[in-house]
């Protein structure tokens, strides 16, 4: 496994997201409001749209685009939505976000 | 006070008692109003004559304004005397009796007369026309003491007169020029299904026909024809069809040709002198249906109280024969012709005949007979000019069977929509109903057409407006419409907790959500974004926002598009823009590579396609060029689009672009439950558009008319005219006061045009125009709570407020982290 440092968890916003770019690869790393990470891939399995730019509720995301809820732990669309994204491992270590770089990133990124 | 004009309406029939029941609504304490009337009741629903002749309802049942009625509304009403003369230099009427009384603004709603055959005999006892009460009165008598009844004519009066006759206990033969029945409604094949169920009901029929004389001495005996046969006649009725009475019009020197003729304002020749109802010829029509007659009644009543907005366009109208057990419509162009094709279904066994007469893929007009629920859909079909390619194959089997949902068998009237016109008469669509069903909690047919006036007037619609009642009650009267909550996240309504919140001064989202018990952590994408709106309504200046509950647009400040770029639209002041402004735009474009540059229906300039990254680079720009955001990404003040106004216009009235920067200057950056578009127009022709806006300003000569819950969305509303102001100042007062209101009592998502039919216009009418204390307070709460708004965002984040909102997160491989 190769992880990459994202910086403090600080500056991800409580209840929000920002996107990092590896590789071509967006991915959107959460924060909620009890304090948990993770990372998806920033792209809706309805249309693509950037999950980073949802509102973060729970362990979900809704989808800026046209309202699916994703939720954060699986990538799962939930509902009577069908689909899912990729997720990604992400921890928290020593107050700094630390991602599990995909293989797809790495190789593009090499 | 100034004097109160005088208005004066001579026909005391339906169409001009509806022009001034409309008048009433408009302007109540604007004219004094005198009725004549040559008959000596009140006023009564002519339409439903034929029930009463068939002994299914009686008079009483069909009066619509009792003689009470006219007292408590301030008319003077001379019921039994005749206008005789008008004399227009004076502007007075002079009535038979010798009464004469003074106008302003004179009615003249004379209806139209039948037509008497010139035939030898018409004159004697025994031969009818069939036109009002007395005539239904001298029918009833003579079915009380006679056998034989011949009625002349077979168009849908005809049959009538036949059908109620004949339940009456007479032997009733029906004479028709022409072979087929109700030929202006009707095919061939379809007369002849409607003439074959008439028969089986005993009715006899002498087609085609002429009438030569009418027999008898010293009163009716006989009818003779044209080929020497006679029939016994006891009575005689002349049901060949009306012609607009316009005598007392050509007497007083006003233009008619075949009725009085009328511009789109219903006025004649004389200006001060409108017409309306079966005596008008409007673009070279005359109507003898009800629904044509009601939408010229508005048109006048509208350009009486001076609105100035109401134009009659003629009318595309729809028949249905009122006889017990026979179903049949008609509407619209169905005799076919060069360039048209026929869709015919025909069942002869079961009864069923329908054709639709299509032209271009459009329908242009339909008969059915036996199956008439999809009357209705045709009709919208054929009035909203829709292309029909899609399922034509299906359409004749009906609405039902145009959908893959299998709900083949259904309810008709569930699939139609709301916006379906279900009371053709007084135009009620099926929203209307259900929701006065569901809202008022009705429960009978009476209610309904009480709340609603769907079905009570032709009546003919009573079976759709029965279904609908079933269908939304389903089986349980008795139970009171459920509240419906928040979201998922709570049990309360949207008013329960915008009330908890001022009651309890609830401060930030977790408290709302800790005091009402939230069912979820932190709520969801649906009621956040209303909490947050509602807080930072009820506590503006002290709650702070909070950016994770507001949709991406409002976080981001500009507008999401499909590929996740976003669009920038700058403030241009009422649509205003100068060479300098273009040039930074210009400018911005081609430094950030801009894809797209567009022109927005609020007359603002669109940049579509900027990266996040760029946003606060892009803004930065244009501040400096002096723009602000335009807010064209939030629930909030949009634009406020102007026409040019009387510093250009040949047409203006007022200044309408300064008033439109005006009103933009103050209400620029207040948030509302919904997005908010204004619009001043400088005259009535209204380019500005301010009859589709959530508040439009339409100037006048005499100062602004102020029209409110206007949509040009998805389901298009014109405005409701709220009220007249004088002054700029007035102008802005209302409007602040009117947007604080709906800030303060729409749910969040809800435009003002929903919110309107939701609480009333008299509502809104109440705060805002009626109560002059409490306008001036939530005048005030308005600009109290602009205070805290009007900073520019773009500015700010241009100045690096909220940097990490717009730039990603970077990746950095760390050795140390590697396990």
């Amino acid at each position: 496994m190769t992880w990459v440092d994202l910086g403090p968890v600080t500056a991800l916003p409580e209840r929000g997201a920002r996107c990092v770019r590896i590789g071509g690869l967006a991915i959107a790393v959460f924060r909620t409001s009890s304090g948990e990470v993770f990372a998806l891939r920033d792209q809706c399995p309805h249309r693509g749209g950037p999950l980073s730019q949802g509102i973060v509720h729970g362990t979900r995301v809704t989808c800026p685009l046209h309202d699916w809820v994703i939720d954060l732990k699986t990538g799962q669309a939930t509902g009577a939505d069908e689909g899912s994204t990729s997720t990604y491992a992400v921890r928290i270590v020593d107050g700094r976000i630390a991602l599990d770089l995909p293989a797809e990133a790495l190789a593009k990124a090499s | 006070m100034t004097r109160k004009r005088k208005l004066v309406l001579v026909g005391n029939g339906m169409a001009g008692m509806r022009a001034i029941e409309e008048l009433l609504k408009l302007a109540p304490e604007m004219y004094d109003i005198t009725v004549f009337g040559s008959e000596p009741h009140g006023n009564y629903n002519r339409i439903l004559l034929s029930p009463v002749l068939a002994a299914e309802k009686t008079v009483a049942d069909i009066m619509l304004n009792t003689r009470e009625w006219y007292t408590e509304n301030g008319i003077t009403l001379h019921a039994g005397d005749e206008v005789v003369r008008i004399d227009r230099v004076r502007r007075n009427v002079i009535a038979k009796s010798g009464l004469e009384v003074p106008y302003d603004r004179l009615i003249l709603a004379t209806g139209s007369n039948p037509i008497v055959l010139p035939l030898s005999g018409k004159d004697l006892p025994g031969v009818v026309s069939y036109r009002d009460i007395a005539d239904v009165d001298r029918m009833i008598a003579a079915s009380r003491e006679s056998k034989h009844a011949v009625v002349i004519g077979g168009g849908l009066l005809g049959l009538e007169a036949a059908y109620g006759l004949q339940k009456r206990g007479m032997d009733v033969t029906v004479v028709h020029l022409v072979g087929t029945l109700m030929e202006r409604q009707l095919d061939a094949s379809a007369g002849t299904l409607l003439k074959r169920s008439l028969e089986e009901r005993g009715l006899k029929f002498v087609m085609p026909a002429q009438t030569a004389a009418i027999l008898g001495d010293d009163r009716v005996r006989g009818v003779k024809f044209a080929d020497g046969t006679e029939v016994p006649a006891d009575l005689v009725v002349m049901a060949v069809g009306i012609r607009p009475n316009m005598a007392l019009a050509k007497a007083s020197g006003i233009a008619c040709e075949r009725g009085v003729l009328v511009n789109d304002t219903m006025q004649t020749y004389d200006p001060r002198i409108y017409a309306v109802g079966e005596c008008v010829q409007h673009r070279g029509s005359c109507y003898g249906l009800v629904a044509p007659l009601f939408e010229q009644a508005k048109v006048v009543a509208n350009h009486l109280a001076e609105f100035g907005i109401g134009r009659y366009a003629g009318s595309q109208t729809s028949t249905k024969l009122k006889v017990t057990g026979i179903d049949l419509f008609s509407a619209g162009d169905f005799t076919g012709g060069a360039g048209t094709e026929e869709l015919v279904f025909k069942d002869a066994a079961r009864g069923v005949y329908k054709k639709l007469v299509v032209q271009g893929n459009k329908i242009k007009g339909a008969v059915l007979y036996g199956d008439t629920v999809d009357g209705a859909w045709y009709f919208q079909l054929m009035r909203d000019g829709t292309a029909i390619s899609d399922f034509r194959e299906n359409v004749l089997f009906g609405q039902a069977h145009i959908g893959d949902s299998g709900t083949a068998g259904a309810d008709t009237v569930t699939l139609l929509p709301d916006t379906a016109e279900i009371c053709g008469c007084n135009g009620v669509c099926k929203g209307d109903i259900v929701k006065a069903i569901t809202k008022k909690s009705l429960f009978t047919l009476d209610e309904v057409r009480a709340h609603t006036k769907a079905s009570s007037s032709c009546g003919s619609c009573t079976g759709l407006v029965e279904q609908l009642l079933a269908n939304t009650l389903g089986g349980d009267y008795s139970e009171a419409p459920a509240k419906k909550p928040m979201c998922p996240c709570t049990i309360h309504t949207h008013e329960e907790v915008r009330a908890a919140i001022v009651r309890e001064k609830l401060k930030s989202i977790p408290a709302v959500m800790e005091f009402l018990e939230w069912k979820t952590p932190d709520g969801c994408h649906k009621c956040r974004p209303g909490l947050n709106f509602y807080l930072l309504c009820a506590w503006p200046g002290e709650y702070r926002d909070d950016k994770q509950s507001r949709f991406i647009n409002e976080r981001a400040h500009g507008n999401i598009q499909r590929d996740g770029t976003y669009s920038v639209v700058p403030r241009m002041w009422g649509g205003v823009t100068s060479a300098k402004e273009l040039r930074a735009i210009a400018d911005v474009a081609e430094k950030y590579a801009v894809p797209t540059v567009k022109v927005t229906g609020g007359q603002r300039i669109d940049l579509l396609g900027v990266k996040k990254e760029d946003l606060p680079s892009v803004w930065r720009d244009l501040s400096a060029a002096g723009f602000v955001s335009g807010h064209a990404y939030g629930k909030a003040l949009r634009t406020v689009k102007t026409c040019v106004g009387k510093e250009w216009c040949r047409f203006g009235t007022q200044d309408s672009t300064g008033l439109g920067i005006r009103m933009e200057r103050v209400t620029w950056g207040s948030w509302h439950p919904h997005k908010v578009k204004l619009a001043v127009s400088g005259c009535p022709r209204n380019c500005a558009e301010a009859t589709i806006k959530d508040l439009g300003v339409v100037c006048v000569d005499s100062g602004y008319e102020l029209h409110v819950g206007g949509n040009g969305g998805i389901k298009i509303r014109s405005t409701d005219f709220l009220c007249k102001v004088a002054t700029e100042e007035e102008v802005i007062e209302y409007c602040c006061a009117y947007l604080q209101l709906y800030r303060e009592e729409a749910r969040y998502l809800e435009r003002t045009a929903p919110w309107i039919e939701r609480v009333g216009l008299t509502h809104v009418r109440e705060r805002v125009v009626d109560d002059a204390k409490g306008r001036q307070a939530l005048y005030e709460r308005f600009l109290e709570s602009q205070k805290y708004t009007q900073t520019d965002p773009w500015a700010e984040r241009a100045a690096g407020r909220e940097a990490e909102e717009f730039a990603p997160l970077t990746a950095e491989a760390h050795a140390g982290l590697v396990s």
